[in-house]
């Protein structure tokens, strides 16, 4: 008796579980879907009072008009993006990536020291020093400039924390197993232990290209103008102007986040292995 | 000299390969970060208006301004309240959803995607949905027609000061960001007890809340400490969502200003005034290291294994 209604209150408890997991599903897709929606929707069916699930005609020309309107320079503003993003991965995976390995396998003296400076960085909030940082970067000439965006996210503390982290847990055996071969720490490194991090490697990369690719702040600081404008600067102007046409603005919205969408698809298991392994919670 | 060369690179060339790897990273966070926080500090001391190499020493004048200073003040309260919204909430529903997610067998892979999916989502993509097509104006927009539907009156949900509802639009968009990446970590914190404890309760007859209450939970201490503290430092870093959402062509409005929107304004607005802004960010940054020591202490973080 006492099993029947124990699996009983287990169906029902799983019922119910599911009811809510489909509910929550469908609220965190909303937004998603209210992006493709609107995008291709008129103006009128975004504004109507009269609200509609789906629009009453697909508006694909919308896409077109975007990238053909003379006054949003939102293709210059996706390339800069890319750029900006591809640079500051690729240089944030080789500049931590070498530092994470020194300082897991290379014996140093102060290698303790060194440490110490690279993690007291971490308690300091990044956003509050734009002050500073802004007042540096246009001291170097470097204001909507490409360079002013990319170079000081190169520069990845808690990327370098991670990597370090687990170096120190990879096997040592294949790296003596290559030193007895005479390679030195530069071809241990690029040919024993990069290959076989490949992984991890992907986790920090996707993580750094998400940070990169959705960044605000720094970008609003340092690229007044529009020449230097990323997609997440030219979508905020858009928003805060005075006439928005409203189903282009959602077009470039879903633009923006679909790069990040394709790669979330592919990398997922990737990216969440790498917060698991990250040590967060440990 | 050759000697020299030799005691420097060390044994087996160890120093310079050392520095090889590790150098150029130092470097950078030497120019691009440690200078930055020593120019704010100095710049904090100096009356630094449309300068930065400022020559007049004010002392400690414009830490006292900006603890004067009521638009500063009233940020800083901005903030706590925003705290004090959303860190509780996010926290709850992201270890609701990690639960949930944790003990299904079916489509597991596939509701775990659709929670983390916001994560790639930027803070201006949310801002626009939110604003422009859930929590438009009075009489359009999702949320509006939803209550229309139960014969409730539209709201106008950014533009009202009381009630103040844009509070619900701010943390419903960070909610539904940063969710999702809370509940992986605290997935990564279900999958690392032993399955053993579990197996001990069930043969105690425990069910239900009793295993919530004095295994999972506890279980979950560490994680649960640190997704506190990072939610906490993300929530004084607010910028992104309340720029996004409450500012118009016709500026911003001073109520909602958190401490970053302020200082973003006060040193990089008309005025270009560093010096204040330098000294706000040193008193944010003192009040973020102290509210996370304080939290530290009280969750038992960095505390010795008995």
């Amino acid at each position: 008796m006492a099993t029947i209604q124990r699996s009983r209150a287990d169906q029902a408890g799983s019922v119910v579980r599911y009811v809510v997991l489909v509910v929550g599903a469908i609220l965190f897709l909303l937004p998603f879907y209210l992006l493709v929606r609107n995008g291709l929707s008129t103006e009128q069916d975004i504004t109507s009072p009269d609200w509609k699930l789906f629009p009453s005609s697909l508006q694909w020309h919308n896409v077109v008009d975007l990238f053909t309107d003379p006054l949003l320079p939102f293709g210059r503003a996706l390339l800069n993006s890319l750029v900006i993003s591809v640079v500051q991965t690729i240089g944030v995976l080789v500049i931590s990536g070498l530092a994470g390995y020194g300082l897991a396998r290379i014996p140093f003296r102060y290698a303790n020291a060194v440490f110490y400076f690279i993690v007291a960085t971490l308690l300091i909030p990044a956003a509050v020093t734009f002050v500073p940082s802004f007042v540096l970067v246009s001291t170097l000439g470097w204001v909507s400039t490409l360079r002013g965006l990319i170079v000081p996210g190169l520069f990845q503390a808690f990327a370098t924390f991670l990597f370090r982290q687990y170096f120190l847990n990879f096997p040592r055996e294949l790296e003596e197993a290559a030193q007895l071969d005479g390679t030195a720490y530069w071809g241990t490194f690029w040919r024993i232990v990069v290959p076989n991090s490949t992984g991890f490697i992907a986790a920090i990369g996707t993580i750094t290209f998400i940070g990169s690719w959705n960044a605000f702040l720094w970008p609003l600081v340092i690229a007044p103008d529009q020449s230097a404008w990323t997609v997440q600067i030219a979508l905020s102007t858009f928003l805060t102007a005075q006439t928005i046409n409203l189903p282009q603005l959602f077009v470039a919205a879903g633009i923006a986040i679909l790069p990040l969408v394709v790669m979330f698809v592919f990398l997922q298991r990737w990216i969440v292995e790498g917060v698991e392994r990250s040590g967060i919670s440990e | 000299m050759p000697a020299l060369a030799t005691r420097l690179r060390g044994r087996y060339d160890r120093n310079l390969w050392f520095v090889i790897f590790v150098g150029p990273f130092v470097l950078g966070l030497l120019v691009f970060v440690y200078v930055p926080i020593v120019w704010s500090v100095v710049l904090s001391f100096f009356d630094a208006r449309n300068t930065v190499t400022p020559t007049d020493f004010v002392g400690l004048g414009n830490y006292l301004d900006m603890l004067r200073d009521s638009a500063f003040r009233s940020s800083l309260a901005t903030f706590v309240l925003f705290a004090l919204f959303i860190v509780p909430t996010t926290f709850v529903a992201s270890l609701g959803l990690a639960l949930l997610v944790n003990r299904t067998r079916f489509a597991r892979t596939f509701f775990r995607s659709v929670f983390f999916l916001p994560t790639a989502c930027s803070y201006v993509v949310a801002s626009l949905i939110w604003k422009l097509s859930i929590f438009n104006g009075v009489r359009f927009g999702l949320a509006n027609t939803v209550l229309g539907w139960f014969g409730a009156e539209p709201v106008a949900w950014l533009s009202v000061t009381q009630p103040p509802w844009y509070w619900l639009v701010i943390v419903s968009a960070r909610m539904w960001l940063q969710a999702g990446f809370y509940m992986i970590l605290f997935l990564a914190g279900l999958q690392r007890i032993a399955p053993s404890l579990y197996e001990a309760a069930a043969i105690d007859g425990a069910t239900g809340w009793k295993v919530l209450r004095y295994i999972t939970l506890p279980q979950l201490r560490a994680t649960s400490t640190a997704v506190l503290l990072l939610l906490l430092i993300n929530a004084f870093q607010a910028f992104d969502e309340f720029y996004n959402l409450l500012s118009s062509a016709g500026g911003y409005p001073p109520y909602a200003r958190p401490p970053l929107v302020y200082l973003y304004y006060a040193a990089l607005g008309q005025g270009q005034d560093f010096g204040h802004g330098s000294a706000g960010a040193v008193l944010l940054t003192l009040l973020i290291a102290l509210v996370a020591l304080v939290q530290g202490r009280f969750l038992g973080l960095g505390k010795r294994e008995d």
